[in-house]
């Protein structure tokens, strides 16, 4: 064997990218808190790697998440990830096959037809081996093309916007891209000159560039394929392409079950690293299909983040719907990240709620609670009562005489402090009143509630809890052929998962009608989310309009939604379609079942006196 | 300065002349929206804060554009980023974003 | 052979249009999309600024229909289409035509459901404007929904006007006044009631609107200067109503047993519609534009059709009245000069 110095740039690199990696991965495993690394010590010998090594090769190299979204990105990604896997794995085991070649230095299996010109000593293995080597640079050469396409030409691809990627990117891109082309030529050149290869590098060699100068080629084709290679390595610890090693490190991490918490930590920094800016984030948010911004997404703010620290702008712009959370193909926490950062630069002090004190709520059963949002669309109200009513629930309904903010907002805009004023405030007083179940009708509040409050009571929002008791046969309602399109609420669908329970209601007294596959988990979203204070009211009418769009059509009678906000946001956009929340709908199904009419109907409410301040006299 | 003999009172007058709109001025900048108050008083009359305390969104906007920035500051955190009062403003005033920007203003502002 | 001129719309505007047409000598036909004609102020009770009975002009304009000008029925036209120098107006099943047409649809009123927080349609005494009119020409006085005479009633002004919530940014010019007016009517039908106006501006343009305005302050009308926000009913019936009182910097809340809605004025339904098919488009506001609104208010853009009363805009009657005439002017150059 004879060395030659063009290994050397691909060996820095190389050398380089592999102590980065191990230097990263310990850090970052060192600085997780204490109870994560007892966790991981803990599941290490567990199913749970070998899930974790089955996610690896599922996702790592096939890039299933990425199949699933759309098939020709996936196989663009898999053809680079797993060809390129399978070129190292072969190149290895040749270098291994051959004789007394069991220990090399680590270029060797890479430029291994360089050094070995005869391949005879691979005995029977030979014809496979060079077929194989073969077909996989085939095959990554495909993905690039198609990478290289995309590039340019992303709409074809079903990707309306890409990232724009900075320089470090660029740089390591044109690397990424250069390395198979050359190896293509310096492998084609070798076949040419020394029949080394197969189907495909030998008919290069020795049908397509036969006529060239192939052995002035030989020595300058290895070199520039190491360049590549080296000056990929170099970059990639800088660039997006970190994503490749630090996503197997995420996906244990993951298994083993830790999870992003409340402020950033040593995980975060791990999600960061994940992110491989593929932009797929972009295309999911209303942000960017309705109003044109296009600049705020995920992979921009982590990249941000990443390497320094967003703009406001950029932490602010987002309503943290969390539709790029179900779209990002590596899992990213990416709106808790978000609060999270919000959350690091609080304007609120925690001590503003002082003036709370002395309010209670009054003693209940089943607790009722409208919250603020609710106050403003007392027809939900009434609905919800009346068919609470109609099923014999002894309810209160506690925060009749006005809520206490329920904290979602100031939570979402990362106020945590100022919120855990609030929650602290209002869960006590929610407890006091002794009830033994809470019924709302907001989402953003249920969503508060079972995600920050720890109640030891069970805690419903009215879709699920009229399912309840529809299906316990309490509450019946007249079929009618009204044709409803449902909206899934984000904070339900997305936030609680709930998206079942409306639909098997709905379903007991209308026509249900999908018309968009952006439904349940993948909902569209309504625009007037309170995460967000930088849009305009054009703005939420804009992304409200679109979603109208696309939920009805010329049949749709009627959009059901389950949530005040999203009623109001939605109805304020149009009005050739009307909107009504789902208790609306069933209570006049309800009626119609009892041959009664609506605007007679009344509810009971018993309990809390509402309070006159006769202010004016 | 001449010596009348008395000290004229210090009664409770706007004087625009000597106003501090430099607060007024930056938000204006930042949210197009906070010149469109009608000053009808929706906000303050549904406001989740102000069903238990002295609290006037429409005040504290006025407040702000009459340079009383310091009470602007102090009473904007009374708000609980509820949300109602957007849901009912008839002039689309971006009321959320106005206290989120009195906010910064406490950090990045002298007052 | 006499020129034909079509009329849209059998409310003021359009009768009186018609009337003046007929008197130039063409052949005037009014369609009518209700059985009756007369529009909204067939309506009303009495009418400001002098509260005489909306009836008298309602049946003096309508005295006027007999044969020339003549008036179809229910009638509503769905489509206007030009057919040479001549029009086509059409319903689901007949078709009718014309030399000239004047659009005369008028407004509806602003659907008072759609502002949820006020309780329209939810709970039992909150009622429009338009329905305190019919009460008052069917009992004299307001009554809540147990027949009982309220003892104190709140009238909300800008109900679905300078609302941006539900798109209507103008002010809808009548229901101040009809505000002040029905406030006035309300004391005097229960002497004993506490009345209340809550108001943004009030907006007194017009002659003898402000003198309405003092009369209300001298028969102790309150005003009170704020926008309701929302309204929720209390144990009982009554209902508790929450605005802030500006003036005092203060919230302000109380309960009332009845509410009643100033609902403003939106395009009628269908007019944007008609004007479609001539390539005509709404103005921002959703009613029909004019060609200049200093110097041809009658005209559309398009030679032949003009337009007159509330369907260019909220307009009280004396306007709806002058811009018919305005319009009647328009046409009349437009057949027998035929020349812009
Ligand atoms: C509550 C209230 C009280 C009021 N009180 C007063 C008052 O006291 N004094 C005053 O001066 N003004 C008052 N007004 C204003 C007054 O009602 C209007 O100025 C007047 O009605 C305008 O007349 P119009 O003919 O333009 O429209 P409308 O009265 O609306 O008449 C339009 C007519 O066209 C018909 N039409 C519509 N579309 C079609 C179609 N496609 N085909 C056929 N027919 C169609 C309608 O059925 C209607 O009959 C009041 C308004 C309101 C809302
Ligand atoms: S956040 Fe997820 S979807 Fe967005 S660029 Fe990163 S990896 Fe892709
Ligand atoms: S959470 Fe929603 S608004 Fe925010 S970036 Fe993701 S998709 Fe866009
Ligand atoms: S967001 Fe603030 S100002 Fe607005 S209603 Fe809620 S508490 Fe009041
Ligand atoms: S609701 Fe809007 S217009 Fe009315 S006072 Fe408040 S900010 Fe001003
Ligand atoms: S006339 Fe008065 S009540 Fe009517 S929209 Fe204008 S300001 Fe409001």
């Amino acid at each position: 064997m004879k060395e030659h110095p063009f290994v050397i740039p691909f060996t820095i690199g190389l050398t380089f990218v592999i102590l980065y990696t191990v230097v990263m991965w310990t850090i970052w495993v060192v600085r997780l808190t204490r109870r994560e690394k007892k966790i991981i010590w803990k599941r290490l010998l567990t199913v749970k790697t070998l899930r974790g090594i089955w996610e690896t090769i599922r996702e790592g190299l096939f890039h299933r998440n990425i199949f699933k979204k759309n098939v020709i990105l996936g196989f663009m990604h898999m053809s680079l990830a797993f060809g390129w896997f399978m070129l190292i794995v072969l190149g290895n085991l040749e270098a291994r096959l051959y004789p007394h070649g069991l220990i090399n230095p680590p270029y060797y299996p890479i430029f291994f037809e360089f050094f070995r010109h005869d391949l005879s000593p691979l005995r029977e293995y030979e014809e496979i081996f060079t077929f194989l080597m073969d077909f996989f640079l085939l095959l990554v050469i495909s993905g690039i093309g198609i990478a290289f396409f995309k590039r340019y030409k992303s709409k074809v691809m079903g990707m309306h916007r890409t990232t724009k990627h900075i320089l470090i990117d660029r740089i390591a891109l044109t690397s990424l891209w250069l390395i198979f082309p050359f190896r293509i030529l310096a492998e084609s050149v070798t076949a040419g000159l020394y029949n080394t290869g197969h189907f495909f590098t030998n008919f290069l060699g020795q049908q397509v560039i036969y006529g060239l100068p192939l052995d002035q080629l030989y020595y300058p084709s290895w070199w520039a394929y190491s360049i590549a290679l080296g000056s990929f390595f170099v970059a990639l610890p800088f660039s997006r392409y970190m994503h490749i090693p630090t996503e197997i490190l995420l996906i244990f991490l993951r298994k083993y079950g830790v999870r992003e918490k409340d402020s950033h930590s040593s995980y975060t920094n791990v999600e960061l690293n994940a992110c491989s800016r593929c932009g797929i984030c972009i295309d999911s948010c209303h942000l960017s299909t309705d109003l044109g911004i296009s600049d705020t997404q995920p992979t921009y703010f982590i990249r941000d983040l990443r390497y320094s620290k967003p703009s406001e702008r950029l932490r602010e712009t987002c309503m943290l719907c969390m539709r790029c959370l179900k779209a990002c193909p590596v899992g990213i926490e990416i709106t808790q990240i978000r609060k999270n950062e919000r959350s690091e630069h609080q304007l609120f002090s925690p001590t503003s709620y002082s003036y709370l004190n002395g309010y209670a709520y009054p003693k209940a059963k089943v607790a009722f609670f409208a919250g603020c949002m609710g106050h403003l669309t007392p027809n939900i109200i009434k609905s919800t009562l009346l068919l609470l009513d109609a099923a014999g629930i002894d309810y209160t309904f506690i925060d009749r005489n006005g809520s206490i903010c329920c904290g979602r907002p100031l939570q979402l805009n990362g106020e945590v402090d100022a919120a855990k004023q609030l929650i602290d405030k209002n869960n006590r007083l929610i407890y006091e009143t002794g009830a033994n179940c809470l019924v709302t009708t907001c989402p953003i509040c249920a969503s508060e509630f079972k995600k920050n409050y720890h109640m030891s009571i069970p805690i419903y929002h009215h879709s699920q809890y009229l399912w309840e008791l529809t299906n316990q046969g309490r509450l019946v309602f007249n079929q009618s052929n009204l044709n409803v399109a449902y909206h899934d609420p984000c904070e339900l669908s997305r936030g609680l998962g709930v998206v079942d329970e409306p639909r098997k209601l709905l379903k007991s007294a209308v026509v249900l009608t999908e018309n968009s596959n952006q439904t349940k988990q993948n909902s569209l979203c309504c625009g007037g989310s309170l995460a967000i204070t930088n849009t305009s009211a054009f703005q939420k009418s804009t992304i409200a309009a679109s979603t109208v769009l696309q939920l009805a059509n010329n049949t749709t009678d009627l959009i059901a939604t389950a949530c005040p906000l999203c009623k109001k946001t939605l109805a304020a956009a149009q009005n050739d379609v009307p909107v009504q929340d789902i208790s609306e709908i069933m209570v006049k199904a309800l009626m119609d079942s009892r041959k009664a009419s609506l605007s007679e109907a009344k509810v009971k409410m018993a309990s809390p006196k509402l309070e006159v301040v006769e202010e004016y006299k | 300065m001449i010596d009348f003999g008395y000290a004229p009172l210090k009664i409770n007058i706007h004087d625009l002349d000597k106003a501090d709109l430099s607060l007024m001025d930056w938000i204006t900048a930042r949210d197009e929206s906070f010149r469109l108050c009608i000053a009808c008083g929706s906000c303050t009359a549904t406001c989740t804060a102000g069903n238990f305390t002295n609290f006037s969104f429409r005040e504290l906007c006025h407040s702000i554009r009459r340079g009383e920035v310091e009470k602007a500051v102090r009473e904007s955190e009374k708000c609980m980023l509820c949300g109602k009062c957007t849901l009912v403003c008839p002039r689309n005033v971006n009321t959320r974003n106005i206290i989120k920007l009195v906010r910064k203003a406490n950090q990045n502002f002298r007052v | 052979m006499l020129k034909k001129v079509a009329v849209i719309g059998g409310g003021v505007a359009g009768l009186e249009a018609a009337r003046q047409l007929a008197a130039l000598g063409y052949q005037t036909t009014v369609y009518e999309k209700n059985d009756h004609a007369g529009g909204h102020t067939s309506e009303w009770d009495r009418l400001f600024p002098n509260r005489r009975p909306a009836v008298e002009v309602v049946d003096t304009l309508k005295s006027q229909l007999n044969g020339n000008p003549a008036i179809v029925l229910s009638t509503p036209i769905t489509e206007l289409l030009p057919n040479g120098d001549k029009f086509t107006l059409k319903t689901s099943n007949k078709s009718f035509e014309a030399d000239a047409v004047l659009i005369a649809t008028g407004f509806e009123l602003f659907q008072a459901e759609r502002k949820e927080e006020y309780g329209y349609g939810i709970y039992d005494n909150v009622i429009t404007s338009a329905e305190l009119e019919k009460m008052f020409t069917e009992h004299g006085t307001p009554l809540m929904r147990n027949g009982e005479k309220p003892k104190r009633v709140a009238f909300v002004h800008c109900v679905g006007s300078r609302d941006e919530k539900v798109n209507h940014l103008y002010c809808s010019k009548v229901c101040c006044v009809t505000a002040v007016k029905q406030a006035i009517e309300a004391k005097e039908a229960i002497p004993e009631a506490e009345i209340f106006c809550l108001y943004m501006d009030l907006r007194m343009f017009g002659p003898g609107y402000e003198e309405l305005y003092k009369e209300a302050q001298q028969k102790g009308i309150n005003f009170i200067r704020g926008r309701l926000s929302e309204a929720s009913e209390l144990d009982g019936g009554r209902l508790l109503i929450k605005t802030e009182d500006t003036l005092a910097s203060r919230p302000l809340k109380m309960s009332v047993d009845m509410l009643v809605l100033m609902v403003g004025m939106t395009p009628a339904e269908g007019t944007s519609k008609l004007i479609y098919n001539l390539g005509l488009k709404p103005n921002a506001d959703g009613f029909i534009g004019v060609s200049d609104y200093h110097l041809k208010p009658s005209e559309t853009g398009i030679r032949g059709v003009y337009t007159a009363g509330a369907c260019s805009g909220p307009n009280n009657i004396t306007d709806s009245i002058n811009s018919a005439r305005s319009a009647v002017v328009e046409i009349h150059r437009y057949l027998s000069v035929k020349e812009p």
